[in-house]
């Protein structure tokens, strides 16, 4: 195992109880930058296929130690294929898998250093609380009291040492996540894989736990691969998502990488919702570019970054929370304004989303956020209204 | 609140069992408690219908333990029953040996092929139980099949009709499905994650198997060596048409008792003997029936 915060700071139970920002040792925490780090794990060209089905094809990917990665995708997408794969339970067709620089072909499961927690927890139902926390010790043939001694550690990790000689079966869906959680951390792995870990949780229980999980990555150390389809789990807890695709990679980069500069259309609607619009490129003029689009008679402005050369197709991304929506017309020389009619209103509490139906009955969506409870008007069904946004809120997508 | 009485429609168990369960076993039982006699029925006491209440009375005074006082003080009787369980646990044993492997073997293949295994085990149903055990008899005798093809590989003969290993080799043939079944859907339905898991904390295959397969099979091994061990105790049909007379089992002796020495009521303390020291492994048997249904829920 590596030496706990080797990658990132640990958290220090000493410094007072003092909860360490997450999202300030996110930023800082870049190896994939650093042309000088070596990565935990590394696939290189891995295909694998069931059949004439193919789950993952041609990958390649590191993942570097001290991470909190987050493989996301729909079903079907692969990601559980490929986290498998590192686990030993499914062998790769083409392309090799390393881990810290061993090649793990031909290593069986039981040999290799990663740990998982399984989507349906796969807790042993004929054991306690605490045999099924010792039972990966166990083979390692450590000695009893050490066993004992980490269990101890382990439940007190996980707050479940009141249920230590509990059944599963006497586990609510919450505590049993928590057993598997600490069974799958007790042999110190130097990853921990985790398949949809908050899948089976409600919503609040999984909000709670996202954090929890964080907390724990920092404090042992270890470096994290977690399968998920739930955007936002991924959004909160992962230092870098790899959206994946029909066994492909769409896209790797940061949550906000990801979520602000979706590089394709898929990506772009995958994560969150998002308007598109079909457009042509029509003029660059540095900073600036000129879109043609059936929805504006003047055109979208945008930045030109990434933007394509004159006369090529493109579609502009623009996400529901960067358009504004008024009753009133923006002034004049204003660029990016839509007109239209509400067609829908969903309100659910801290946003209310707004369907505004465009001539020629495009509909897109805008989001505002409810940051006053009183307005002089609201805006209602059938009303008129303006939607605008900025040049820099579209992506220009190839 | 209205007082809940039972549809009919969960009567008709306690019926079944009254009319095919307890009444027989009264009969047997006041047969047993009777004075013995070489002959056919009626035996003494009879009840005298026409003295009424007195009449009754009579009859009861007239019943007593004697024939089991006779089953007790008889040597071959406690023999034919120690034998009986012997005979039958080692059956059971065997059963479980070749049963698990062969339950385990099919959970672990394709549900298409799952499904043809299962039906190769329950076909032998399909042929009358007897024939199938006058089959081992063409099979074990000395000029039978098994010399045959021991004499094809050039090895010695060997005599098993009419011997002890006979009878068990009877024994687990006839019940090896009554072994495999329980076992097998026990092991069906575990869950392959848990074996995943295993091998995820470090364990290899063959450890997996006794932390894991196993111990969480021990509900189907319990059903299966009950199911096998119960009926095994009180076989007749096998004994009689394979073993000789070194194979004594109670079966056979209350066969010996009804139709050739014609004591009836003795017979019936047998039988009766023999019930009650199956009590035992019935009621824990279903003590593990209800567990498991329990634990499904």
């Amino acid at each position: 195992m590596s030496e706990p915060g080797a990658g990132k700071p640990a958290k220090a139970r000493a410094n007072g109880g003092r909860r360490l920002n997450i999202g300030a040792v996110r930023s800082s925490f870049a190896p994939w930058n650093d042309p000088s780090a070596v990565p935990l794990v590394r696939f290189e060209g891995v295909g694998k296929r069931f059949g004439d089905q193919v789950a993952v094809e041609d990958l390649s990917l590191e993942i570097y130690p001290g991470e909190f990665f987050a493989l996301l995708g729909p079903s079907g997408c692969g990601k559980t294929t490929l986290m498998r794969m590192l686990a030993g339970f499914e062998t790769p067709d083409t392309g090799r898998i390393t881990l810290a620089g061993e090649d793990l072909a031909g290593v069986p499961p039981h040999r290799r250093p990663v740990n998982m927690m399984f989507q349906s927890y796969a807790l042993f139902p004929h054991l306690s609380v605490e045999q099924n926390i010792a039972f990966g010790l166990k083979q390692e043939g450590l000695p009893k009291a050490e066993i004992a001694a980490r269990v101890v550690e382990m439940l007190d990790l996980v707050k479940m040492a009141p249920f230590a000689r509990r059944r599963p079966d006497q586990l609510s869906g919450g505590q049993k996540q928590r057993v598997a959680l600490a069974r799958a951390v007790a042999r110190k792995p130097k990853m921990l894989l985790l398949d949809e870990p908050l899948g089976a949780l409600d919503k609040k229980l999984r909000e709670e736990t996202q954090f929890e999980l964080m907390d724990l990555q920092v404090e042992l150390g270890v470096t994290f691969l977690i399968v998920t389809h739930d955007q936002e789990e991924a959004m909160v807890m992962a230092d870098r998502i790899a959206v994946m695709r029909e066994g492909r990679i769409a896209q790797i980069g940061r949550p906000e990488e990801v979520y602000e500069t979706p590089a394709n259309r898929y990506v772009a609607e995958f994560l969150g919702d998002v308007n598109l619009f079909d457009a042509r490129v029509s003029q660059i003029d540095h900073p600036m570019a000129r879109l043609e689009a059936a929805e504006s008679l003047e055109g979208f402005f945008v930045l030109d970054d990434d933007c394509p050369a004159a006369g090529s197709a493109v579609s502009l991304a623009v996400r529901p929370e960067k358009m504004r929506i008024s009753l009133e017309a923006p002034p004049q020389g204003t660029h990016n304004v839509l007109a239209g009619e509400i067609w829908d209103i969903g309100y659910t509490g801290d946003w209310t989303n707004y369907i505004v139906e465009l001539p020629g009955e495009r509909l897109i969506r805008v989001a505002r956020a409810n940051a006053s409870r009183f307005v002089e008007r609201p805006i209602g069904w059938d009303d008129k209204v303006y939607v605008t946004f900025d040049p820099d809120a579209g992506v220009v997508l190839g | 609140m209205k007082a809940s009485w039972p549809r009919p429609s969960a009567l008709i168990p306690y019926l079944w069992l009254a009319i095919f369960f307890a009444l027989p076993f009264l009969l047997v039982f006041r047969l047993s408690l009777s004075d013995s006699a070489l002959s056919i029925p009626p035996y003494a006491p009879q009840i005298d219908w026409s003295g009424g209440l007195a009449g009754f009375r009579r009859f009861l005074a007239g019943l007593d333990f004697d024939t089991y006082g006779r089953l007790v003080s008889d040597h071959l009787y406690i023999k034919a029953y120690i034998s009986s369980l012997s005979f039958a646990a080692q059956g059971t044993l065997f059963a479980l040996l070749i049963g698990y492997p062969m339950a385990y073997g099919m959970a672990r293949c394709r549900p298409q092929t799952r499904n043809l295994l299962l039906m190769l085990v329950i076909l032998p149903f399909w042929t009358s139980f007897l024939i199938r055990v006058y089959a081992w008899v063409g099979i074990l005798k000395p000029e039978g099949l098994l010399n045959a093809g021991l004499g094809l590989l050039g090895l010695p003969n060997i005599d098993l009709l009419y011997t002890p290993a006979a009878v068990q080799i009877g024994l687990v043939y006839s019940y090896l499905p009554f072994m495999v079944l329980p076992l097998y859907a026990v092991l069906e339905k575990q869950d392959h994650t848990l074996l995943e898991a295993a091998a995820d904390l470090g364990s290899p295959p063959w450890k997996s198997f006794w932390q894991v397969t196993f111990p969480l099979s021990i509900p189907g091994v319990v059903a299966g060596c009950l199911l096998c061990f119960i009926p095994m105790v009180g076989e007749f049909v096998i004994p009689d048409l394979l073993g000789g007379p070194g194979s004594l089992m109670i079966g056979r002796s209350i066969w010996m008792e009804f139709f050739a020495n014609r004591d009836w009521p003795f017979a019936s303390a047998v039988a009766v003997a023999l019930l009650i020291m199956l009590v035992p492994p019935i009621v824990l048997y279903q003590r593990q029936q209800v567990r498991a249904l329990e634990a499904g829920r």
